[in-house]
């Protein structure tokens, strides 16, 4: 066996890393060089005009502004996302105290858990057109229609633009928790129920449990959790094109970086400067990923 | 092959024919392979080597059209549908072309469906590029993938071989097709833009549509009071109807050459008197009597409750009767009137209106049939592709008299009526939509800014001056020039 070890794992590298190479790091290496060229998209014939679509980016107002929404959905999006799925899943896991000798979660948690993963099956075009229904700005939407019941005045979620943000941010919330929800169920399940037995001996209520001992012993889902939420921060081009105003407002106020990107390139035809776009927004990934993996960076715990 | 090679001299029957097989099936796509490489590479766009290979030139195929090459049409599916392509002009370029096979391809998404091909050089023959999602004409006429089409212009009518084409079309359709100063697009659909009513609501009630804005705001209360909606559009995705009334307004103060000097980008157009007063004064009908909440709705929705006789006034094109059809009520009864004047001292009266050649089709230079493309084109300028278009889709066409005799839906009825009132008062069209998508965007988005007053007129004609200026300024656009 030992000497077909080579050519066996060299066998199964070579289609995926030649497939990953191919579709994944030539459109990365080639977007770096159509951003530094006036390329159309149309012919090839693009023309080397160096760093000017760089610093066009610079005194871009919607650039910055897209660059500002991802600011804030980097800050709200994971953070609201974790906090709820962490309390959830601590309720559905730990919550209900002991029972027959073992942790348990508070009553229904089975059919709490479906409930809560359900919007993770739906597709996000799917979850566009619910919540166009839900947020309509006049008493036909779901929840004007709600609050002119208690006499309310409608409340204009997408087209005001000082709260069209965080209606979309609330979307990516609700469509997320339950995916972490699992997540954070199954970094529970691995903390041993002695551990919470014996805190729980010791006197420990359910605020002491959940903060000294849930909470350290999943630091590590968490990381990964923040990572993927941060990741998903600077997308949300499907939500953000199928619910606001005019595709990104009103007044810019909900535009993000791969809407601004997908219609630079497709709609004004100008390739070179959306690729600009897309550079800038891959090191802003990066070193997202990279700052969020270091910070966290703890002591793990062994048990 | 192999065991062959190593024997030549003793070749047989059987194996020779079997070479000759395998040489034509390697041949064959190879060949293929070779003629795909050369058209991506732009370098020799199959154009100009149609005549040489194509069919002979004669009066009734006066672009030469190869009789069995295929043709691929594009057809954007919008509110126009496709049956127009389908159950019309496709049969007829069948009925003169019968061994060439047609393609029919429907999309809504023009862009995304042909961007790809036209970058690797694979492109169909005739295009209908429309709706939001269109390819950009003018990006697409600098890098040199558009057809001239004066040659089609300057073709024999189908009708009447003694006319040329360009003479059998509405004034202004050819130079509303025109890019760097040739033809490049065939508007086909004449469309009347003002705002829409029911004229059996109006009738029920005893209004008229209003002549000037100060009665216009007396109509809003008196909808008002009505409970009804004076005036609305949709900003979700529409905030371009919106803008259209706008410049139609800032028209008819300062005459058709605003129209002109904001394609040609010329320098403070967008501070002038003109446009800072109609931008004035729609404001503030979108301010006073437009819900906010219509901002965050879908042009149908807006339109459905226009249908519902929820809302009095609509501003559109004449497509909308056609659009809303699966909709209307039997009562409902679609009728045109122009904008209303904003000042006495206008230079258009109030009856002008502005008719323009609208929905582009195009013929790209680097097709495999581009002469098919042109015939396509010429088939659909006759009066018998015209009538069946209006037909199927009841829209109107610039072909001259095609529509004549036809029994003329409400709408289309209406807009004759007004056309004829307005005599050559005409509001001429805009072309910075096909040229400057970059600065339409911007001017879509202060619209809706201005509309639910977020910002003044005097805001709004700065903002827009900047995008001007800005367009002006960027060296990757290609600065484009008219002069009617």
């Amino acid at each position: 066996m030992r000497h077909g070890r080579y050519p066996f794992i060299v066998g199964f590298l070579a289609a995926p890393v030649l497939l990953y190479v191919v579709f994944v790091v030539s459109p990365y290496i080639q977007a770096f060089y159509i951003s530094l060229t006036n390329w159309k998209g149309i012919s090839a014939n693009p023309q080397f005009i160096g760093l000017e679509n760089y610093s066009n980016l610079l005194n871009d107002e919607v650039f910055w502004a897209a660059v500002r929404h991802h600011g804030v959905l980097l800050l709200v999006m994971p953070l609201v996302t974790i906090v709820i799925a962490l309390f959830f899943s601590f309720l559905l896991n730990v919550g209900g105290g002991q029972r027959g000798g073992q942790m348990a979660g508070v009553w229904g948690s089975k059919v709490y858990r479906v409930i809560f993963f359900l919007p993770q099956v739906l597709a996000v075009a799917i979850v566009g057109a619910l919540f166009q229904a839900i947020y309509r700005p006049d008493e036909t939407g779901v929840i004007n229609g709600l609050l002119g019941k208690v006499g309310i005045d409608p409340v204009g979620w997408l087209i005001d633009p000082n709260i069209a943000l965080l209606a979309i941010i609330a979307v990516m919330v609700w469509q997320a928790v339950g995916f972490y929800v699992v997540l954070f169920s199954a970094g529970m399940s691995t903390i041993p129920k002695d551990v919470f037995e014996a805190a729980a001996l010791d006197g420990a209520g359910r605020f002491t449990l959940f903060f000294k001992i849930t909470l350290p012993l999943l630091w590590d889902t968490m990381q990964v959790a923040w990572v993927y939420l941060g990741i998903a921060a600077f997308d949300a081009f499907a939500l953000v094109q199928v619910l606001s105003v005019d595709r990104g407002g009103p007044d810019n106020s909900t535009t993000v970086l791969p809407l601004e990107i997908w219609r630079t390139a497709f709609s004004f035809s100008k390739f070179g400067y959306a690729s600009a776009m897309g550079v800038a927004l891959f090191f802003m990934t990066i070193t997202f990923a990279a700052l969020t993996l270091r910070v966290t960076r703890r002591e793990r715990i062994e048990f | 092959m192999s065991n062959s090679a190593g024997t030549p001299g003793a070749i047989t029957r059987r194996q020779m024919i079997r070479r000759i097989g395998l040489t034509a099936l390697i041949a064959g796509p190879g060949a293929g392979l070779l003629s795909a490489c050369a058209t991506s590479g732009g370098s020799a766009p199959a154009a100009s080597a149609a005549p040489s290979a194509g069919g002979a030139v004669s009066a009734a195929n006066p672009f030469g059209v190869v009789a069995n090459a295929p043709l691929e049409v594009v057809i954007f599916k919008g509110g126009l549908g496709d049956s127009y392509a389908t159950e019309v002009h496709e049969p007829l370029y069948k009925k003169a072309f019968p061994q060439a096979q047609v393609k029919h391809v429907a999309t809504q998404k023009i862009a995304q469906t042909l961007q790809p091909r036209f970058a690797g050089g694979d492109v169909p023959d005739m295009i209908a590029n429309s709706g939001s999602d269109n390819i950009d004409n003018g990006a697409l006429q600098q890098e040199g993938q558009l057809m001239d089409l004066t040659e089609l212009w300057d073709a024999p009518s189908i009708d009447d071989p003694s006319k040329k084409v360009r003479d059998t079309v509405a004034p202004g359709t050819v130079e509303s097709g025109l890019i760097s100063g040739k033809p490049y697009l065939l508007n086909y659909v004449l469309s009347g833009y003002g705002l829409w009513y029911d004229s059996a609501l109006f009738e029920k009630n005893g209004w008229t549509p209003p002549k000037t804005f100060e009665e216009f705001k007396a109509f809003c209360e008196t909808a008002k009071a009505a409970g009804i909606v004076p005036f609305a559009y949709a900003g979700q995705n529409a905030s371009y109807y919106a803008y259209w009334m706008i410049l139609i307004s800032a028209a008819k103060i300062e005459g058709n050459q605003f129209l002109i000097d904001v394609d040609n980008l010329v320098d403070g157009v967008w501070k002038r008197d003109s446009i800072k007063q109609s931008a004035a004064a729609w404001a503030e009908i979108g301010n006073k009597y437009m819900d906010k909440s219509f901002e965050g709705l879908i042009h149908t929705d807006v339109q459905t409750r226009q249908n519902q006789g929820k809302i009095a006034l609509y501003p559109s094109g004449s497509w909308l009767e056609n659009e809303q059809k699966s909709q209307t009520p039997a009562e409902f009864k679609y009728a045109l009137t122009p904008t209303p004047s904003v000042t006495a001292a206008d230079k258009m009266p109030f009856e002008a209106i502005r008719t323009t050649a609208g929905e582009a089709y195009i013929v790209p230079s680097k097709a495999k049939n581009p002469r098919g493309g042109l015939e396509y084109l010429r088939i659909m300028l006759s009066k018998e592709g015209a009538k069946g278009f209006t037909e199927t889709s009841k829209n109107m066409t610039v072909v001259t008299g095609a529509a004549d005799g036809l029994a003329l839906s409400p709408g289309n009825a209406s807009l004759t009526a007004v056309q004829a009132a307005a005599g050559s008062n005409v509001i001429t069209y805009s072309s910075f939509e096909n040229w400057y998508k970059e600065f339409e965007t911007e001017l879509r988005k202060q619209t809706n800014a201005l509309m639910f007053g977020r910002i003044s007129a005097d805001e709004f004609c700065d903002k827009m001056q900047k995008a001007a200026d800005k367009t002006k300024a960027d060296s990757s656009i290609t600065k484009q020039n008219r002069t009617v």
